[in-house]
């Protein structure tokens, strides 16, 4: 029962919970935390019973309000959207179980605002990554778009500029994003994804639709970031609060990165994607590549452990443009393993920068001293385990994604991909050995005075905090091990079979 | 030598374990020093026996692996423990030498007085559970799996004194070591795409395939960079004098055989267990490895002539006797191979004996410059008399054990009729005793300074270790088989390499 109506149930849970949140919230506004916390469980609930079934049964297809498709909607739940909605949902159940104290302490009085447009950004999310119909998946983009700028505006005092920027450029994406489909619905008349790849072979040669499809490339790549369309992350990422950011940084990007799966590896025509498209594709890589070295160097150069997290989100996401661009075999369980993965360990660093906070009232690296270790030893471990995952270094889950695709990459002899990923690993050692030298080996001021002999408080984060922030850091090295599983039971389902 | 066959068990993953399994004891017991120091003897006395265990199957053909855990996918590679020749006679070192130094640290660590000793005996316990993974690796990814976790445990132990040196050291430390992972990252998935497998095998695993020679190149200069950060194989060497920075204990187990002999047996495996004598040959890529070895030999002496730290002298000395072990396999003849194998061994007890001694001096006296240690021997002659065994155990003087190894090398360069490499081995003899010779002459034969007077010998953690390695090098100099038969073990490893008969090496027999 539940298995059948999951694809609609997810995005329906986020929605429902979005509009109870201020009623509840009214009433008690504790209660508006824990409708959050529920929701999202909720949500995990149906997305694993989805995903259990779609790996069982195949995919399972659910009609809006009972108009079969073309003609109307259709959500669909294969292995590709299952394994992407289930991850948004974890994500966002462990960020709200983590929010309660951040939120209170960062944003006080906006609490029962915050969560709504929490589960209004997960519902639309949810949406985009369920929908089999290209402009329904307009609509959740759109519904995403406007909660994530709200809760991006919800943050310190330059959150305004830069929830504007992130507006515009948002728009701007989701308008390229909307013209696409437009062009492609004039060539196709219908707007379902199943659809239009059946109907692709015949129109494919058509100006139109090559320009709806870089069209839609266009407008995606902004939104997930890809360089040089990647200006608005930053601010945004930085000025947010730092739950805000710990929910949008992971899943964020990753459904746009989901649309481009989706449109590239479903619904384009395989055999024009390695012809004409392949320039497509191409391009999609270097810009991924270029992302890759910018966004490490401009880490490097931050002194705000938000904005240098950021910065690193945006080399992130070259890694899965990357990995798109390889379109093998390698290069696709490459790129879903590093959205898994870097979605777990950016919600790992953006909660610790969120600890800090809470403790220090800032998160500047140059401020940084050894007193940390002492302060807060968990937090501090937790950060270096994630840090290690980030830079790629083995048992942990970081260096398999970079494994996959740097397979994937030599599989091609595409040796400008394969330097780009393995330089990446030197300069994320740069920039996060810079925070970890500060964290454990920086005297205290002043100078000289041997800190064990001071008075540190030991003031570690809320359990509320710490122990979502350990359970992702251990998960880290769960997920290393157990990369060959989740590839062959999880990923390895979800690949076209003609890649 | 035996047909070999394999069994399944998990000693070989139980040996690698049991170290690890020490960490969260010793910081359990970091308020109490005794019983932290426990875990650490606890640990090694465990793991020494594991090991043992294992090498009369060895000797007899019987190799044991054990499965981990799938660790990658597609394709499809196994984290996978084999417990073969070359892996026993690399972790009977590390583990057997993890012991002494276990004793001596605790010596080194309270008479220094040194602080953040939990996490100090933590990161080393990690070390050596790396090694020993680096020693049974199955396959190239379980290695380069073992080989980052040793990088990054070290790096506690480099920058373990937190001053700006020491930090220094380390940022260069991490630099080398994990640009060395990234090329490894490279070569392995190049050598994947290749030859479709990554297990070790004797005499290569690209035999019969078809091979771009610019590609094998490429790839050969990747592994050998890769892996030769932690050999120091010049010009990859300077992270290593710099990490003298360390703790002496580490300096001695890990920076003159744990992590740097990881490095070597890199080496080894790459030459003779990926590609193998007849590609080596064939596409002249021992001539690379021969030319940069062969020069860091003689650089590296001549530099140490001029160091005046003790400790930088023994590092430029170690950089020079891991390129003789490189050298050895570079020749490509048997002899070569057992010689570098047995140097493996051979330079492990007689360096970790001139660092332990360095370090005696060090908590003792405080002393680290060559030149203030006129007169010490008076005042710690058995210190200076095992630091004697050493140095002329490494300038190659029988009946020391280094002498044998030597021996062994000279033989493999006259096999190859490489004249220039014969000559190599010799002039570095030389130098290393120029370089050697005055640190004993000033000791023993020059008057000390009053400051010696209320001084005596160090205390009995650190001079019953340093004894023992002394005695060890003297009693594998006179039977190289007396202990463990470790010429035996590298006789039969250089047999299934080079896939010779049986009886092409006698065994046992002492030259």
């Amino acid at each position: 029962m539940i298995s059948s109506q999951a694809p609609i149930l997810i995005p329906m849970t986020f929605l429902f919970a979005a509009m109870l949140i201020p009623l509840v919230g009214a009433v008690n506004r504790a209660a508006a935390h824990l409708t959050a916390v529920l929701g999202s469980a909720l949500a995990l609930y149906f997305s694993v019973i989805g995903m259990q079934t779609t790996l069982a049964q195949g995919r399972i297809s659910y009609h809006i309000a009972g108009w079969m498709p073309p003609i109307g909607i259709e959500f669909v739940m294969d292995p590709l959207s299952a394994f992407i909605c289930a991850l948004l949902c974890g994500v966002t159940f462990i960020v709200m179980v983590f929010g309660k104290r951040s939120v209170e302490y960062e944003i006080p009085q906006k609490e029962i605002a915050f969560y709504s447009l929490s589960m209004l950004l997960l519902g639309g999310l949810a949406g985009m990554v369920m929908t089999g119909d290209l402009f329904n998946l307009y609509v959740y983009l759109e519904i995403a778009a406007l909660a994530g700028y709200a809760l991006v505006a919800i943050g310190d005092k330059r959150a305004v500029v830069s929830a504007f920027r992130y507006l515009v450029m948002g728009t701007v994406g989701a308008t390229f994003y909307l013209l696409g489909v437009a062009l492609i619905f004039i060539s196709t008349g219908t707007l379902n994804m199943a659809d239009i790849a059946q109907l692709m072979p015949m129109v494919q040669d058509s100006p139109a639709v090559i320009v709806g499809l870089v069209l839609i490339v266009l407008g995606t790549a902004l939104k997930m970031a890809l360089f040089p369309m990647h200006a608005w992350l930053p601010d945004a990422y930085t000025h947010a609060s730092t739950t805000a950011t710990a929910l949008i940084a992971p899943i964020g990007t990753k459904v746009s990165a989901y649309v481009l799966f989706r449109v590239l590896f479903f619904v384009v025509d395989p055999d024009h994607l390695r012809t004409e498209l392949l320039n497509l594709l191409q391009i999609i890589g270097y810009l991924g590549a270029a992302g890759i070295i910018w966004g490490s160097i401009m880490a490097i150069c931050q002194s705000e452990l938000k904005r240098m997290l950021a910065y690193s989100s945006v080399a992130q996401v070259g890694y899965i443009a990357v990995g798109i661009s390889l379109a093998s075999p390698l290069g696709f369980i490459g790129a879903i393993l590093h959205a898994l993965n870097h979605a777990v360990m950016k919600c790992c660093l953006f909660f610790i920068s969120g600890n800090m906070r809470l403790r220090l009232g800032h998160s500047m690296i140059p401020q940084m001293t050894n007193g940390l270790r002492k302060s807060m030893p968990w937090t501090s471990a937790a950060f270096t385990l994630a840090a290690i995952s980030m830079i790629g270094l083995p048992p942990t889950a970081g260096f398999f994604g970079k494994w996959y695709l740097a397979l994937g990459a030599i599989e091609q002899s595409h040796w400008i991909f394969l330097s780009a990923l393995l330089i990446s690993t030197i300069l994320n050692v740069a920039y996060f050995f810079r925070v970890m030298e500060r964290m454990y080996l920086k005297p205290q001021e002043p100078e000289g005075v041997d800190y064990s002999e001071q008075t540190i408080v030991r003031s570690e984060a809320p359990a509320s905090m710490l122990v979502p922030t350990l359970f992702l850091a251990l998960s880290l090295l769960v997920l290393g091990f157990a990369n060959a599983w989740i590839v062959t039971n999880l990923i390895v389902p979800m690949i076209p079979g003609w890649l | 030598m035996h047909e070999i066959v394999t069994y399944t068990s998990s000693v070989p993953f139980l040996a690698v374990l049991v170290s690890l399994a020490a960490v969260p004891l010793i910081y359990a017991s970091s308020n109490r020093p005794n019983m932290r120091e426990f875990w650490t003897l606890a640990a090694a006395f465990i793991k020494f026996p594991l090991v043992l265990s294992l090498l009369p199957g060895v000797m007899a053909g019987e190799v044991a692996e054990f499965t981990i855990v799938q660790i990658s996918a597609s394709p499809d590679i196994a984290l996978k423990l084999r417990a073969d020749a070359v892996g026993m006679l690399f972790a009977v070192v590390a583990s057997g030498l993890w012991i002494l130094t276990s004793f001596y640290s605790i010596g080194y660590m309270r008479g220094a007085n040194e602080k953040k000793q939990t996490r100090y005996f933590a990161s080393f316990a990690v070390c050596l559970s790396a090694t020993i993974g680096i020693a049974f690796s199955a396959n190239l990814l379980t290695f380069l799996i073992f080989y980052e976790i040793l990088s990054l445990a070290t790096y506690p132990l480099v920058i373990h004194k937190e001053n700006k040196e020491a930090m220094r050291s380390g940022r260069q430390y991490l630099l080398y070591a994990m640009s060395a992972g990234v090329v490894l990252i490279a070569a392995i998935g190049i050598t994947y795409s290749i030859a479709g497998t990554l297990d070790f095998n004797p005499g290569g695993i690209f035999g019969g395939i078809l091979l771009d020679p610019v590609l094998i190149k490429v790839v050969f200069i990747l592994f050998i960079a890769g892996v030769g950060v932690k050999a120091g194989i010049m010009p990859l060497q300077s992270w290593l004098p710099a990490a003298m920075v360390a703790p002496t204990p580490v300096s001695a187990l890990l920076h003159a055989v744990a992590v740097v002999k990881a490095g070597v047996f890199g080496v080894i495996r790459v030459v003779g267990f990926i590609f193998g004598p007849e590609v080596m040959h064939e596409f002249s890529l021992n001539l690379i490895l021969a030319t940069f070895s062969g020069a860091t030999v003689i650089l590296a002496s001549l530099i140490a002539l001029n160091q005046d730290d003790l400790k930088r002298r023994l590092a430029y000395s170690t950089v020079g006797h891991l390129s003789y072990i490189v050298l050895g396999v570079a020749l490509l003849t048997p002899e070569g191979f057992t010689g570098g194998l047995l140097h493996l061994s051979n330079h492990a007890t007689t360096k970790i004996c001139l660092f332990f001694c360095a370090g005696a001096i060090y908590v003792n006296l405080h002393k680290t410059k060559i030149s203030q240690l006129d007169g010490i021997g008076r005042v710690m002659p058995w210190t200076m008399g095992a630091f004697t065994i050493g140095a002329l155990g490494l300038a190659g003087v029988p009946p020391i054990n280094a002498f044998v190894s030597k021996w062994f090398l000279c033989q493999g360069a006259m096999a190859a009729d490489q004249t220039i490499i014969l000559g190599i081995f010799l002039l570095s003899g030389l130098l290393n005793a120029a370089y050697f010779f005055p640190i004993v002459q000033r000791a023993f034969f020059r008057p000390g300074g009053k400051d010696l007077e209320k001084h005596g010998e160090a205390s009995l953690f650190m001079v019953v270790p340093i004894c023992i390695v002394a005695t060890l090098s003297v009693l594998l100099g006179l039977q190289p088989n007396l202990i463990l038969n470790m010429y035996d073990l590298a006789a039969g490893i250089s047999q299934s390499v080079f896939q010779l008969p049986a009886v092409f090496i006698a065994s046992g027999v002492w030259p």
